[in-house]
């Protein structure tokens, strides 16, 4: 019974070596080399005995079976535990068998045979399992490979998802920042817009200020002249009235009458001036109120020409008005409506007054405005408002932008270009159109179309 | 001695009337009207000789002042009226082209009536 004895030690020396014992456990290293010697000191021992002597044969059974005991009841044998399958069918049939020898040695005659068939197969059992499990160990060693590597792979994705997350509270940080900053902008540009919509409203009243002087000049210099005369008619009066003359006094008195009524007048008229001009600096109420356009139209063409000819006063310009008395009043902002004829009569003048520079002699700058009713076939009408004026006209490549914001052709400082862009916005906010005809070299028409 | 006052500012009429109305009264002067350049001229037409001194606004709707002036020395050459300008702008380019078109004299806004009383006075002797 060799091969009980070498499988026994071939077991205790497979455990030993285990890496789930070697260096782990110093106590079992110990134990189990004990038991391998006590195995070798067995083996020795059968070798030299007599081989009737069963002894040796009991003793490997034992030491088999306490070797399998201690894999099944040793956590730290756990790994070993398919040596019981293999090993136990062994060991019992060896047991059997050496036992019904012992016992009954005519049964053992008569089994011999199928007792050294089962222990073939058993034998055979041992190196199968043992292969088998060898194999399965390999699968699940490389499984656990498999693992381990997809175990790194996780903890890489992970690493590489920690950092991203980083990096996407980093940019949503900026971001943000970024938003909040833009935020500021667009309120910072709001407010430029506002100040740059009253800046050009300014700007336009720079240019109406110097004809404001004048149109309040007129009547101030009535208003003086007549007052002055009403002190030396009462002068006069009083000379009369002492002589005893009550027919001149009376005669005076008619006079001194309708001069007041004169003062009043022209005080009126300085009156109406300057609160039109404050109306113009006013931002719009954006009411609607009945408004007589000619009336508008004739005292912006004389303000902007006024302007103009302060600003320079070599500069001399034919104003022709051709307006439509049939009109009536119309419902307009006035502050509006009038703050876009303004700005196409101050382009308009602007544009006689530069083609004056080139041609002196033969050329009469003139500057039209007119208004027109519009009876249509259909719907209810309008009113057409023409500034015309006699410059250069508009080049193709200019012409296409003149409705955009900040686009000019004046020297910077001198417009805001802004005027035709707000003139566009007021005119659409009434209903209307606001077109342009030009002819390089001849002039341009621009035309308003308020619905009425 | 006959004055034609243009200026478009009708109120002037009213003004010029009061303001020399002891000379109207004693027939020193007498004065005529007109609200335009064309006016103006017109008159000049019908009356010849029917005004000895013009006194003529520079900036009026329509036919400008200047322009007025131009043409009255153009057409009325024996002995031309004189001519006074009278404007709000008083400034160097307007007084140079004035006084290159002829004019006689020039004043500017707001008129002084007892300068102006003068020197009409002198120009009556």
């Amino acid at each position: 019974m060799i091969f009980e004895i070498v499988l026994a030690i071939v077991l205790i020396n497979y455990l030993r070596r285990s890496p789930q014992i070697t260096g782990v456990s110093a106590e079992w290293s110990k134990r189990l080399f004990i038991g391998m010697m006590a195995c070798i000191a067995l083996l020795l021992f059968d070798v030299i005995a007599d081989k009737q002597v069963k002894i040796s044969n009991w003793l490997s059974y034992l030491a088999l079976l306490a070797i399998l005991y201690l894999i099944y009841s040793k956590k730290e044998f756990q790994f070993a535990k398919f040596l019981i399958y293999a090993v136990l069918p062994l060991v019992v049939i060896g047991i059997i068998k050496d036992l019904s020898a012992l016992i009954s040695p005519s049964f053992y005659k008569e089994w011999g045979d199928t007792f050294d068939v089962a222990e073939f197969f058993a034998f055979v059992w041992v190196f199968a399992a043992w292969l088998i499990t060898k194999k399965q160990r390999k699968a699940l060693e490389k499984e656990k490979m498999m693992a381990l590597a997809r175990e790194k792979e996780f903890k890489i994705t992970e690493s590489l998802k920690a950092e991203l997350e980083v990096q996407v509270k980093e940019r949503t940080a900026d971001l943000t920042k970024q938003k909040e900053e833009l935020q500021q902008t667009i309120i910072e540009l709001k407010s430029t817009q506002a100040q740059l919509v009253q800046s050009e409203k300014m700007a336009s009243l720079g240019e109406l200020t110097a004809g404001i002087a004048h149109e309040i000049q007129n009547p101030l210099n009535f208003v003086n002249n007549f007052s002055e005369v009403n002190n030396e008619l009462i002068e006069e009066m009083k000379e009369a009235l002492d002589k005893g003359d009550i027919e001149e006094a009376k005669a005076i008195t008619a006079d001194i009458i309708e001069n007041g009524k004169k003062i009043n007048f022209h005080g009126k008229r300085a009156d109406g001036i300057v609160k039109g001009m404050l109306q113009h600096s006013r931002s719009s109420s954006g009411v609607k109120e009945p408004t007589d356009i000619n009336v508008l139209a004739d005292e912006y063409l004389r303000l902007s020409y006024h302007g103009l000819r302060a600003k320079d006063k070599t500069f001399n310009a034919s104003m022709k008005t051709d307006f439509d008395e049939s009109i009536g009043k119309i419902n307009i902002v006035p502050q509006d409506i009038g703050r876009v004829i303004l700005n196409l009569l101050t382009n308009a003048f602007y544009a006689v007054k530069e083609k004056r520079k080139l041609i002196k002699e033969g050329y009469e700058p003139t500057v039209s405005i007119g208004t027109k009713k519009i009876y249509p076939l259909f719907g209810s009408g309008g009113v057409e408002i023409k500034v015309m004026d006699n410059g250069n006209g508009i080049p193709p490549h200019v012409l296409e932008k003149i409705f955009q914001p900040f686009f000019t052709t004046k020297p910077t400082g001198e417009g805001t270009g802004l005027g035709l862009s707000l003139s566009y916005d007021i005119v659409k906010a009434h209903g209307g159109e606001l077109k342009v005809e030009t002819k390089e070299g001849e002039g341009t028409t621009f035309t308003i179309y308020l619905p009425v | 001695m006959k004055i034609l006052v243009v200026d478009d500012e009708e109120d002037v009429q009213a003004l010029f009337l009061q303001k020399f109305r002891k000379e109207i009264k004693g027939y020193e002067m007498e004065f005529v009207f007109a609200f335009s350049g064309e006016e103006a001229l017109q008159y000049l037409q019908t009356n010849e000789h029917g005004a000895v001194l013009i006194l003529s606004d520079i900036n009026m709707p329509g036919m400008s002042g200047l322009e007025l002036l131009r043409l009255i020395k153009e057409r009325y050459e024996k002995p031309p009226p004189r001519v006074m300008m009278i404007t709000a702008y008083g400034d160097d380019e307007n007084y140079n082209q004035a006084m290159k078109l002829g004019a006689d004299d020039f004043l500017t806004k707001p008129v002084d009536f007892v300068a102006l009383k003068e020197k009409l006075k002198a120009k009556l002797v």
